[in-house]
């Protein structure tokens, strides 16, 4: 079990729009309902488009690698493959920001520190609340270390303009300027 | 205090200056949020001269509240409120979406709008700072068109300014080309056709020159009085709508079909019957031909009764639009004689970009293919539209003409009310007979003749809102359908369709639970919900400067004609039954026998300055 890394599967069709997974994970971060400090975020750059979008975890990591600090405020949880941000080593650069290729990462309204999915040390609050409401947009899959090559999870940090424009065509049977 | 971001920012758009207004906890306490807080700003504002006040004019307020609730029970919501350009009386219109909770999470309770700006414009809130915008871009364009536009011109402009994350789009709220030309009938707009629809606050928008509202909040929701208390209630109200599997499922949309056939209470053909037996309107047509999201939620939603319709080919291709719910089959369908679902979608996502309220557009439109259809009014009148039953095309055309003001469209932009007096005066007859409205709002679409549903005999006539079918006079005034009921979720602003699994008070503990307030039972219902309604019923008593209602607790003439089919065919109240059920709700509710609510009654209620502009006014 330990060895077992975890990902976040997001079926964007299935996503009601509901924020339910902020709700959730701002609760079990901030103690508090924050949607803009929650890290997954639901976009929603036209109505009924709405899909979360949260830390895909890239075999390369990026953002791990754009980080300028000497060490690294940003590292990789060796059990969950999360990525972890240490916040006293975090400059506030935005350099993760910019190198996550959904731009993912956010600079946390508090305090100017990088704010990152941590995956919930493996038990991911968002999806458990996504799937008791029986939305299954999210949903956990577990895999041992060494078969992650294999799953193309670099998929999801993509921008949202990219995924609105795709799903926008998808529902609404052509493309709509968002 | 608890469950409040603790200010609210007063924008008077003549004079282009916000200031931070805060209310005390006493009042907070008495009057809540949303509509309860509406009566008490607009009593206390405009109350002295409440019937010279032209709702329409600058001196009219426009108010966008949150509750305490607002952001923590499921479904988010915000209450419009103002002087009702249709009753002018005081009605809390609420509407759901994130604009809201990014108001409350931007550190504001609610917006007073007040005066008018000299151009077309919109308010944009960001955190703190509230800035009065031009808007002449986007003025005179569609609701679908104002949304995407600036929605995306704000979010990109964020993402230039301020470069600490890539920016999601701002919570909003906008009027479509109905508001700006001040139709009576349109709705104060957000999402795709989600309305504040009752009242007529998208005129009143319009009459200030505002285009669109939207706030960006980087900061939590505030903190609340027992977190754990209330964690523990949110858990319990999220399971119980869990599984209220049909609800979940279905929402309001399997009722097109149900009301109709089952309870012979849905308008169909502008109410001349309330009986259909089309299976094509059965809510599994809907799901299996238009719905391309089965489950649409707004903030915190565990139901997502909303689904997203979309006609992807044939004839209305192009269409957008929710569910429709319920209230938009039926005035977007049966009401108008249209019984497929691909034409019910096609007209909602017409009148959604147009910026009309659905049941409201829906109920003069139906009132217009009356006349047509009696020769009453012809083609010629309507610009060579021949308004035929059913007819999708034909009805949008005229709903263009009432959006634009054009021709007949100028009279029927005022609401089935104010046109039938209008029309008739010009045709020299009696139109009222076929003007389905309490107190100049078009009534919801369930019927009271068969008997079978649940709004009373007395529920329209007595109702603070009017025709509103969501907050009817309701005996005994505890009951969950009641208007005493619905002041709660009005006033604390959250989803009325999350309440339906559990008890009003279930919802009163989760309201102390966030505030701290420690209401009871009785006092929510005989002190804070009477109070809000003794103040909504003294401002439709006095009306003003047009429609009056002091002596007009009436249904429409419709309601005691004989339904002409289905199994209660031949069915129509008795006058006497409602006339004795209003005598025992004026009892109930502390009015007297004309209907006004007594000296004592305001004093108990602590509204003694009421009473004193009663007595003036109404020369009592």
């Amino acid at each position: 079990m330990s060895s077992k890394q975890v990902w976040v599967t997001r079926d964007f069709l299935r996503c009601s729009g509901c924020r339910m997974c902020e709700i959730s994970c701002s609760l079990s971060h901030e103690g508090r309902i924050w949607p803009e400090a929650s890290r997954v975020r639901v976009f929603m750059y036209a109505p009924g488009i709405e899909f979360p979008h949260l830390c895909a975890q890239c075999h390369d990591y990026p953002c791990v690698e754009a980080c300028p600090t000497k060490p690294k405020a940003l590292s990789v949880d060796e059990k969950t493959g999360a990525v972890i941000v240490n916040r006293e080593k975090c400059i506030s650069c935005g350099n993760c920001i910019r190198a996550c290729p959904g731009h993912v990462p956010f600079l946390h309204p508090k305090d100017n520190k990088a704010t990152i999915c941590d995956l919930c040390n493996g038990d991911p609050q968002c999806v458990k609340i996504c799937r008791e409401a029986g939305f299954d947009c999210l949903n956990v899959v577990k895999y041992d270390k060494g078969q992650g090559e294999a799953l193309n999870y670099r998929v999801y940090a993509r921008h949202p303009k990219a995924i609105a424009e795709g799903l926008t065509e998808l529902m609404f049977g052509e493309k709509m300027e968002v | 205090m608890r469950g409040y971001a603790g200010k609210f920012a007063e924008i008077n758009l003549t004079e282009e200056k916000v200031t931070e207004v805060r209310f005390d906890e006493s009042t907070l306490r008495n009057y809540i949020g949303g509509r309860g807080l509406a009566a008490k700003i607009l009593w206390d504002r405009l109350g002295e001269r409440w019937d010279e006040i032209d709702p329409l004019g600058p001196e009219n307020i426009l108010l966008l509240l949150t509750g305490p609730m607002t952001g923590f029970y499921p479904g988010g919501r915000l209450c419009v409120s103002g002087k009702s350009p249709q009753s002018n009386g005081i009605t809390g219109s609420t509407v759901a979406g994130e604009f809201p909770v990014e108001l409350k999470c931007a550190g504001w309770d609610g917006l007073i709008i007040t005066g008018k700006a000299k151009k077309p414009s919109y308010i944009l809130v960001k955190d703190s700072s509230i800035e009065i915008r031009d808007a002449t871009h986007v003025w005179g364009k569609d609701g679908k068109q104002t949304l995407l536009k600036l929605s995306k011109e704000v979010r990109e402009e964020f993402d230039k300014k301020y470069r600490e994350r890539l920016w999601r789009e701002p919570g909003m709220v906008y009027i479509g080309p109905a508001g700006e030309n001040k139709c009576r009938v349109a709705g104060v707009q957000a999402k795709w056709a989600h309305g504040a629809g009752y009242g007529g606050y998208g005129a009143v928008m319009g009459s200030k020159n505002l285009k669109a509202v939207l706030a960006k909040g980087t900061g939590p929701l505030p903190e609340v009085y027992d977190q754990a208390k209330m964690l523990e209630l949110l858990d319990q109200v999220r399971k119980a709508s869990i599984a209220n599997d049909v609800w979940r499922r279905w929402g309001t949309g399997y009722l097109g079909y149900y009301v109709g056939n089952v309870q012979s209470s849905e308008p169909v053909k502008n109410w001349q019957e309330e009986w259909h037996d089309e299976k094509s309107f059965a809510v599994d047509q809907f799901e299996s031909r238009v719905w391309v999201k089965r489950y649409w939620a707004d903030f915190g939603c565990p139901t997502a009764c909303e689904k997203l319709s979309v006609a992807r080919c044939g004839e209305f291709k192009g269409a957008i639009t929710d569910n429709p719910d319920y209230e938009t089959q039926a005035y977007m369908g049966t009401n108008l004689g249209v019984f497929t679902p691909e034409a019910n979608i096609f007209l909602n996502s017409v009148i959604e970009d147009l910026g009309f309220c659905g049941i409201q557009v829906g109920n003069v439109l139906g009132f217009a293919a009356e006349l047509y259809q009696r020769g009453i009014i012809t083609k010629d009148e309507l610009d060579g539209v021949e308004l035929k039953w059913g007819d999708a095309k034909a009805f949008a055309k005229v709903a263009e003409m009432i959006a634009h003001r054009r021709g007949l469209g100028d009279i029927l932009a005022e609401g089935t009310y104010r046109a039938a007096l209008k029309l008739g005066k010009i045709k020299n007859m009696n139109l009222l007979q076929y003007a389905v409205q309490a107190k100049g709002i078009g009534i919801g679409a369930h019927g009271i003749r068969s008997g079978l549903d649940y709004p009373q005999l007395h529920s329209y006539p007595c109702g603070a809102q009017g025709g509103d079918h969501t907050s009817v006079a309701y005996l005994p005034i505890t009951h969950p359908s009641s208007e005493h009921t619905t002041i709660l979720m009005d006033s604390g602003v959250y989803c009325m369709f999350n309440s339906f699994s559990v008890t009003p008070q279930f919802q009163i503990d989760f309201l102390n639970a966030v505030t701290g307030f420690n209401i009871s039972f009785e006092e929510w219902y005989n002190e804070i919900a009477s109070r809000v309604i003794a103040i909504q019923r003294a401002a439709l008593l006095l009306g003003g400067p047009d429609a009056k209602w002091f002596g007009s607790d009436v249904n429409p003439p419709r309601f005691y004609e004989p339904l002409p089919t289905g199994p209660c065919k031949g069915k129509a109240p008795k006058l006497e039954d409602v006339e004795k059920m209003k005598s025992e709700y004026y009892k109930a509710v502390g009015w007297n026998e004309k209907g006004v609510p007594t000296s004592d009654t305001l004093k108990k209620l602590g509204l003694s300055n009421v009473d004193s502009v009663l007595k003036k006014k109404l020369g009592l």
